[in-house]
């Protein structure tokens, strides 16, 4: 099952440049909730404080409280531990090339030291499933390099990855913007399954995406989270004339 | 910045007035033909329905065409759907204003009754609140819409005196009852395009303020006003 973010005066920088701004935000588990602003508003950086990437980058830090259900991920966590609770998938679909659609989708759980073979059988199979990938796939899983697929379905392949190490968030950073529409309807289709066993937090600069998609939507301009309140809300009467400024296309 | 959505939408608001002036016309001819029997008058309202029907036909295809190909969001999204109700309400005033001029070329064929209802000043008073609405759309202020509303009551008390007065006429001059009955009907026509004119003002409300206040509705989270950025306000 998802669990619950809560995020408490994050600040993260760049060098010294500070890209996020004393963030606060409860995310509520078991729902899309969607990040949205213009280019530069620090929506990749926050997603990327959710499960410590960021610091991964040189010169970079974040400052701030962020608990994934009863996880502190910045006071002692190791980095590791928050990364096997918390699934990512990016804008460009990653699959490991060389390797074979079942083990991309087996290989986090290889690295973590799982080897029952019958065990990861059934882990691959369900995690395709749960990205509706498997009934395109299930008859070359060990014929077929995860390269070999479309774009569409390689990042299908990267959530069924995701999703096999049993994570309770699911962060998804502009996870349609290089799919066509058909793949992209796919996708959003299994976000709206997803979240009935996983928290997702989803990046778009597709507002329309966000609309159909997510429960709640925080607006980020500048670093700055402006708003944040139930999808239809900011879509309809959203309370901040910025956040109004930019859904109707004034701005960014 | 979308010039092009940004044109649509400042199309759209100034048919949607070329509209509105359209059907307070024609109140305001129908009126004036019951005031002077003029049957001229009730012929240029009869002649004047179908261009108010082509116009609520091409605003509504201008408003399905923003929205399939635009996708408006907050206030251009209520924008949108405001116009779109406040164009069928306009588009049935010009119904009322035609039931008028007939209801007055009925008269016309019977002789002059004195009867005890002051249609000039209902219809001073339903014009009134067309008219008003219509300035509350152009000017996008709430305020002014909230005023239409509680002129409502107004009229409604015009078309309650109306109906006891003429069926009282009726009950004591059976002569004057069909000159009577034409009467109470086109009092009844002026309370419906003053319940227009209330349908307006309330979709202005809902565009301006993000707030649905038909029928009363209980206000909850109320968004704060925001100011509607078509061009011309």
């Amino acid at each position: 099952m998802g669990v619950g973010i809560k995020v408490e005066h994050l600040d993260a920088w760049f060098g010294k440049v500070q890209a996020l701004h004393d963030i606060s935000m409860d995310i509520p588990a078991n729902h899309a909730t969607a990040i949205i602003g213009p280019s530069g508003c620090g929506k990749s950086t926050f997603v990327r404080c959710l499960n410590r990437m960021h610091e991964t980058i040189p010169d970079a830090r974040a400052a701030g409280k962020v608990r994934i259900g009863d996880l502190d991920i910045y006071n002692g966590t190791a980095a590791v531990q928050v990364r096997r609770r918390i699934g990512m998938v990016f804008q460009k679909p990653n699959p490991f090339p060389t390797m074979s659609i079942y083990d991309n989708v087996a290989a986090g759980l290889k690295l973590n030291g799982f080897h029952d073979r019958k065990r990861l059988a059934e882990i691959v199979e369900h995690s395709l499933k749960l990205s509706a990938l498997w009934d395109e796939v299930k008859d070359s899983l060990k014929k077929k390099s995860g390269a070999s697929l479309s774009g569409g379905q390689q990042q299908r392949l990267c959530i069924a990855r995701a999703l096999a190490v049993e994570p309770e968030v699911l962060l998804m950073d502009e996870p349609c913007s290089a799919l066509d529409p058909i793949s992209t309807g796919k996708i959003e289709e299994l976000i709206f399954q997803l979240k009935e066993n996983f928290t997702i937090v989803i990046v778009t600069h597709n507002m329309q995406q966000a609309s159909r998609v997510a429960e709640f939507t925080g607006f980020f301009l500048l670093g700055k989270l402006i708003e944040f309140d139930r999808t239809e809300k900011i879509f309809t009467t959203p309370s901040d004339k910025r956040t109004e400024d930019y859904i109707t296309g004034r701005f960014g | 910045m979308r010039t092009r959505f940004q044109q649509g939408l400042d199309q759209l608001r100034t048919r949607l007035l070329r509209m509105g002036g359209m059907a307070e016309q024609a109140v305001d001819r129908a009126c004036q033909a019951y005031i002077d029997r003029d049957l001229n008058r009730c012929h240029m309202v009869l002649e004047g329905e179908s261009k108010i029907n082509e116009a609520e036909r091409e605003i509504d295809e201008l408003a399905f065409d923003l929205l399939a190909m635009q996708q408006p969001m907050a206030v251009d999204l209520r924008f949108i759907l405001a116009v779109t109700k406040i164009n069928s309400d306009l588009e049935r005033v010009g119904d009322q204003a035609v039931n008028i001029a007939e209801r007055v070329m009925d008269l016309v064929e019977l002789p002059k009754a004195d009867l005890p209802v002051d249609i000039a000043r209902m219809a001073a008073a339903a014009s009134a609140m067309v008219r008003r609405s219509l300035e509350s759309f152009i000017e996008g202020k709430a305020e002014l819409a909230q005023a239409v509303l509680e002129m409502d009551n107004v009229v409604d008390r015009m078309r309650d005196d109306a109906f006891i007065n003429l069926v009282k006429t009726m009950n004591e001059r059976p002569q004057v009852t069909r000159q009577a009955l034409d009467s109470l009907l086109v009092a009844r026509n002026l309370e419906r395009v003053a319940d227009h004119a209330t349908n307006i003002a309330e979709d202005v409300i809902f565009w301006v303020r993000g707030a649905d206040v038909r029928h009363n509705a209980p206000q909850e989270n109320p968004s704060q006003e925001v100011t509607p950025r078509v061009p011309g306000i």
